[in-house]
C-alpha cells in the first residue's frame, strides 16, 4: 500500500519533469527537469528492488549525459541572457505528432506486450549473474558497444583537435 | 558475543522494539529513521571539528597561532562562526534563477551526506550494506557536479560561470581515475560492499600491496575535493570565489559544510578502500577496537590532506587538466590491467601480493621518472629563455 502511494508520487514527479523538459522555455532549466526525470527513474528501479540499476542510471544518465548536455547548453551563445527559445514554427505539428505517437505507443504497452511475472525473490548475487552474463553469453554484442563508443570518442577528438600547419 | 561488541547494542535495541509488539514493517522504519539521526549528527558535529582542525593546523604550519580565543585551544570558534554565518543577510542577486540557486546549495549537501549511510564505522556498524557500494559513492559525486553548475549558472555572474566551467572540467577529468583507482580494490575483494571490502583485508591492507593504486585514489581525492593543490575552481587570484561567488550567510555555509564533509567522507573511503577500515590487532577479540581504528587512520588521511593544503601553492589550469589525462588516467589504466593479470596468476595469494606489488611500484617509478624528465626539459626551455632576454 505504502509503496503504491509512493511509486505513484515518483512517477507523477518522473512524468511532470519529463513534459517540462520539452515546454519550458529556458533551455538551460529544460536540463534540469531533465536530470530530475532521470533521478524519477532511478527511484523507480529501487522500487523494483534494483540497487544496480538504479546506481547505473545516476551515474550514466546524470553523471556523464546530463552533465555533458548541459555543459553544452551552457557554452552555447546567447545563454548569459537567459533569453533562448526553443521553439519555432512547427510547434503545432510537432506537439501533434507526438500525442499520436504517444497514444500508438500507450496502445501497443499496454494491450500487445506480454509482461512475463516470475514468482521469485531477487537472487541476492544479481549483480555477479550479470557480470558473468556480460563476459559471457553477451560478449559479442557488449564488445561491439564497445567499439562503437570508442569509434565515436576518436571521431569526437579527430574532429576536435587543431590542424597542425 | 563479547560483552565489548557493538553490534550487542543493536540487538538489545532490536529485541526492545519486538518487545513492544510492533509489527515489522514499523521496527524497519523507526530503525532507519534512528540510523539517519545518528548518522546525520555525527556528520553535522564532526564538521565543526573538523574546520577547527584545519585551521589551526595551517597556522600552526605557517607559523600562526590560529583560533585561540573562544574556549580552550579556540575548539568553539566553529560553533561562534556557525551562528555568525545563520544572522548573515541572504541576499540574492537581481537576475539570478530563483529555484536553481537556492536549490544547488542544499544539493550540494545531500550529494555528500548520502555518502554517509555507506561507510563501515566498525565492524557490523554500516548504515546499510548495499551490494553495489562503490558503484554508489560515484554516482553520489555526480549529483555534487550539477549543484556546482547549477550554482555557477544561476547566480548570473560571469566569476560563477566560470568557475562551473572549471568545476566540471575538473571533476570530470578527476572521476576517470578516481573509478579506475577503486575498481582495483573491487578486483581484489570480489565485491562492491564496502564491509566485504574491509573484510577481504583481514591480513594484508590493499593499500599496502598496491601503493600506486592508493596514490592514484589520494590525488583524485585532493581533486574531487577541490582541494589545494587543485583549488582552481575558488582561485582567488583568478576567479574571486568560484561558483559560491554571491552565496551568503546560511547558503554560503551549506557549500562550506559539503567541502568540509566532502574531505571527511573521502578519506574515510579512502581508509575503508586501501588501509583496511576498522582491521586491527585484537579486534576479532574486542570488536570495539575496530571503531578506534577506523578513526584513526581516518583522521591520518584528513591530516595529510590538511598538511598538503597548507603548504603547496595551486597548479596553471592546463597543468592540472594535463596531469589527469596524460598521468593519471594512463596509469590508472596499466595499474587495473595489472591488476587484472595478477588476479589469473595461478599462483598462491602471498605470491599474487608480490607480483601485484612489484608491477605497482614499476609502475611508480617510470611515472615518476617521466615527470622528472618532463620538469627537467621545462626547466632547461625556462633558462634558455631567460639568457635569452637579458643577455
Amino acid at each position: 500500500m505504502a509503496l503504491q502511494v509512493i511509486f505513484i508520487i515518483v512517477s507523477l514527479f518522473t512524468l511532470v519533469s519529463a513534459l517540462m523538459v520539452v515546454l519550458h522555455r529556458n533551455l538551460f532549466i529544460s536540463a534540469l527537469f531533465l536530470v530530475a526525470s532521470f533521478f524519477g527513474v532511478a527511484v523507480i528501479y529501487l522500487l523494483l528492488e534494483a540497487e544496480f540499476l538504479a546506481v547505473a542510471q545516476i551515474l550514466i544518465y546524470i553523471g556523464a549525459i546530463a552533465t555533458l548536455i548541459v555543459f553544452a547548453i551552457m557554452l552555447s551563445r546567447g545563454m548569459m541572457t537567459g533569453r533562448t527559445s526553443p521553439y519555432n514554427a512547427q510547434a503545432v505539428w510537432a506537439g501533434l505528432g507526438s500525442v499520436v505517437l504517444g497514444l500508438v505507443l500507450l496502445y501497443v504497452v499496454a494491450f500487445r506486450v506480454q509482461w512475463p511475472v516470475v514468482e521469485q525473490e531477487v537472487p541476492p548475487d544479481a549483480i555477479e549473474q550479470l557480470g558473468r552474463a556480460l563476459v559471457g553469453p553477451y560478449v559479442i554484442p557488449f564488445e561491439v558497444a564497445s567499439v562503437l563508443l570508442l569509434a565515436a570518442l576518436i571521431g569526437a577528438v579527430m574532429i576536435a583537435r587543431e590542424r597542425e600547419v | 558475543m563479547s560483552p565489548l561488541d557493538p553490534r550487542i547494542l543493536g540487538e538489545w535495541w532490536n529485541a526492545f522494539l519486538n518487545g513492544l509488539g510492533l509489527s515489522s514493517g514499523w521496527v524497519v522504519f523507526i530503525n532507519a529513521l534512528v540510523v539517519t539521526v545518528i548518522l546525520l549528527g555525527f556528520a553535522l558535529t564532526s564538521v565543526l571539528f573538523i574546520i577547527w582542525l584545519e585551521r589551526k593546523l595551517a597556522a600552526r604550519i605557517q607559523d600562526r597561532l590560529g583560533p585561540n580565543r573562544l574556549g580552550p585551544y579556540g575548539l568553539f570558534q566553529s560553533i561562534a562562526d556557525a551562528l555568525k554565518l545563520l544572522t548573515k543577510e541572504d541576499i540574492t542577486p537581481d537576475n539570478a534563477e530563483r529555484v536553481t540557486y537556492n536549490l544547488a546549495p542544499g544539493l550540494s549537501v545531500f550529494a555528500v551526506l548520502m555518502l554517509v549511510l555507506v561507510i563501515p564505522f566498525g565492524p557490523g556498524l554500516i548504515g546499510a550494506d548495499i551490494n553495489v557500494g562503490v558503484l554508489y559513492i560515484i554516482a553520489m559525486g555526480s549529483i555534487g557536479i550539477m549543484a556546482a553548475l547549477m550554482a555557477g549558472w544561476s547566480s548570473n555572474n560571469k566569476y560563477a560561470l566560470l568557475g562551473g566551467f572549471r568545476t566540471v572540467a575538473q571533476l570530470l577529468s578527476y572521476e576517470i581515475p578516481m573509478v579506475l583507482a577503486m575498481s582495483v580494490p573491487v578486483l581484489f575483494a570480489g565485491t562492491m560492499s564496502l564491509e566485504g571490502i574491509v573484510q577481504a583485508q583481514a591480513t594484508r591492507w590493499f593499500g599496502i600491496v598496491m601503493p600506486a593504486v592508493f596514490l592514484l585514489y589520494f590525488l583524485s581525492a585532493l581533486a574531487e575535493n577541490e582541494r589545494t593543490p587543485f583549488d582552481l575552481l575558488e582561485a582567488e587570484s583568478e576567479i574571486v570565489a568560484g561558483y559560491h561567488i554571491e552565496y551568503s550567510g546560511l547558503k554560503f555555509a551549506w557549500f562550506f559544510l559539503a567541502f568540509f564533509l566532502n574531505s571527511l567522507i573521502l578519506s574515510a573511503i579512502a581508509a575503508t578502500l586501501f588501509l583496511g577500515g576498522w582491521q586491527g590487532p585484537f579486534v576479532e577479540q574486542v570488536p570495539i577496537l575496530g571503531i578506534f581504528y577506523f578513526f584513526i587512520k581516518t583522521t591520518l588521511l584528513l591530516f595529510v590532506f590538511m598538511w598538503i593544503r597548507a603548504t603547496f601553492p595551486r597548479l596553471r589550469i592546463d597543468q592540472m587538466m594535463a596531469f589527469a589525462w596524460k598521468v593519471l588516467v594512463p596509469m590508472g589504466l596499466v595499474l587495473v590491467l595489472w591488476a587484472a593479470f595478477v588476479m589469473k596468476l595461478p599462483a598462491p595469494a602471498w605470491l599474487r601480493d608480490v607480483v601485484l606489488f612489484v608491477g605497482n611500484v614499476a609502475v611508480l617509478a617510470v611515472t615518476l621518472g617521466g615527470i622528472g624528465r618532463h620538469l627537467r626539459k621545462e626547466a632547461e626551455r625556462y633558462t634558455v629563455r631567460r639568457q635569452l632576454a637579458n643577455p
